[in-house]
């Protein structure tokens, strides 16, 4: 049997929102794959540009950023703003040979536990499907 | 129609003649000092100065080929507060597009400032002006000037222009008080100046210079030139992307440099006062090279330079002004003002923005509306 390529996926989640979805999903214990490696941010407006440079620069196949749904966020809004940087990166990170769809943004409320689960388990899967990040293979960072 | 003035060109001088210009202007109530390029008596170097005495104008020289630094930055650190007095600077258009960029950052402020902006055939990089210099000595910008304004290539032979001039499709001075016009109407006997604001207007009519019409030869000349470059920048863009579009050829473009940050210095639009890259998080301990080299099973070095350029793209390509000094400092020759244009090109125009056009603009991401970019959220779209 021919070995599944295994993406590393980092996943930006607001603590109000997307990250207490995970919470619910984990006390509703509902699973997900193991390649989300989640990393909790006070809001999706703090996830500056370079965070993701990063993390591809890094090797992850994959980045999604998460937060509240528009008019839902803590900060009144940082989410608006955290789309403007991920329309930002999807224009510039594309001329490079990273595919536009490595990187995604949506919103999941702290109340859609099992939206959560679903949504990581298709990221993996359209992941899976673009195989590993380019800039892996590169000896510079 | 807005105030139009002619200025005859004394002896075939046209420096001499635009300094002469500038005199009269900080001779006047209106300017308590002026801020032009200038050239220290037997020394090659051009450089800014900023004059409150009229006699060291001697040495202006207002369209010298050279363009060590993008005075935007300057006109920004005399303009940030009130400085007692108007200033009037005499920018390329370059340099006014950069300095209404760092006006929107809250970096800078129109208050005080008339900006005396000039048509511009481009400037020379560095090294390639250094040469010119030794050449020509103080014969250099009117050297320059000879052939900048001619159509006959073949008389350009030791002239090329920075190639983020060759891409210029701005070269008139939008955006300034008072342009002074030199396309079309260089050779010849006289330029025109035209007042574009209504400070401008004041000064001029202060001036008391006699009015004249604005000479269509100044309009055509300027479009036919814009649409030569329109050209070259496309090719420029278009060749640069071929050879970048995948990481391992912007591995490979960028696989010279040294990390020494010359970019990020001379960039007009590189505001913040500490750099991520220049604080603790980059001091990275022994064991995280050994780590990354394990990885991979080497890694080059020195590291955090693909990191660097791809966040500056990130954090300034929505404010490129496509000036050029990134390039023009580099030490290892790295083409990087033609990979900044093609960046900012989409960047920009994913935004339907354009850096330095308008002070009313808010910069792309300083903003944002409740129900754009629909299309990015989610992840069912695109897939």
């Amino acid at each position: 049997m021919e070995e599944q390529f295994d993406p590393v996926i980092v996943a930006f989640v607001c603590n109000w929102c997307t990250y207490t979805a995970s919470d619910l999903a984990g006390t509703s214990r509902l699973g997900y794959p193991k390649n989300i490696r989640l990393i909790r941010v006070m809001c999706t407006g703090m996830v500056d540009t370079q965070y993701i440079i990063k993390a591809f620069l890094e090797g992850v196949d994959g980045v999604l950023v998460s937060g509240c749904h528009p008019g839902d966020c803590h900060y009144i809004n940082g989410n608006f703003k955290a789309r403007r940087r991920m329309k930002l990166l999807k224009t510039i990170l594309p001329q490079f040979g990273i595919e536009e769809n490595r990187l995604r943004l949506t919103w999941i409320g702290a109340s859609d536990g099992i939206a959560f689960a679903e949504t990581m388990q298709r990221l993996v899967d359209q992941i899976r499907e673009l195989g590993p990040n380019p800039a892996r293979a590169q000896q510079i960072i | 129609m807005s105030r139009t003035a002619d200025i005859n060109i004394k002896d075939n001088h046209i420096g001499e003649t635009i300094g002469q210009f500038l005199k009269k202007i900080l001779e006047s109530d209106e300017v308590a000092a002026v801020l032009t390029p200038h050239r220290p008596a037997e020394k090659d170097m051009i450089m800014p100065r900023f004059i409150t005495d009229p006699e060291h104008l001697q040495g202006a020289e207002p369209l010298s080929p050279a363009f060590a630094v993008n005075s935007a930055r300057l006109v920004s650190r005399l303009t940030r507060q009130s400085p007692g007095g108007t200033i009037a600077a005499l920018l390329r258009p370059c340099e006014i597009r950069a300095f209404v960029e760092l006006v929107k950052l809250n970096q800078g402020s129109t208050e005080n400032l008339i900006i005396i902006g000039t048509d511009c055939p481009g400037a020379l990089q560095n090294a390639d002006f250094f040469a010119f210099a030794e050449k020509h000595g103080d014969k250099a910008t009117a050297r320059f000037l000879e052939t900048a304004f001619s159509d006959d290539q073949a008389s350009a032979e030791d002239l090329q222009i920075a190639p983020a001039c060759r891409a210029c499709t701005q070269p008139t001075p939008e955006g300034a008080d008072l342009a002074i016009g030199l396309f079309g109407l260089q050779p010849g006997p006289k330029i025109q100046v035209y007042a574009q604001t209504e400070r401008g207007e004041v000064l001029l009519e202060k001036l008391g210079l006699e009015e004249a019409q604005a000479d269509e030869k100044h309009q055509s000349a300027a479009e036919d030139l814009i649409s030569r470059r329109s050209q070259a920048r496309q090719e420029m863009i278009e060749q640069t992307r071929a050879a970048t579009d995948t990481m391992e050829k912007l591995a490979d473009y960028f696989s010279r440099c040294i990390n020494c940050y010359n970019c990020r210095t001379a960039c007009p639009v590189c505001y913040c006062r500490e750099c991520v890259f220049a604080t603790d998080v980059f001091d990275h301990e022994p064991v995280q090279y050994m780590k990354w080299a394990g990885r991979r099973g080497s890694v080059k070095m020195p590291t955090d330079t693909l990191f660097f350029h791809l966040t500056r793209m990130a954090h300034i390509s929505t404010a490129c002004v496509g000036c050029g000094q990134c390039a023009n400092v580099c030490p290892s020759n790295i083409p990087l003002a033609e990979l900044f244009i093609s960046v900012a090109e989409q960047t920009q125009s994913a935004f339907s923005y354009q850096a330095g056009k308008s002070i009313d603009e808010q910069p792309p991401l300083a903003v944002f509306q409740e129900d754009e970019f629909q299309e990015i959220v989610g992840i069912e779209n695109g897939s």
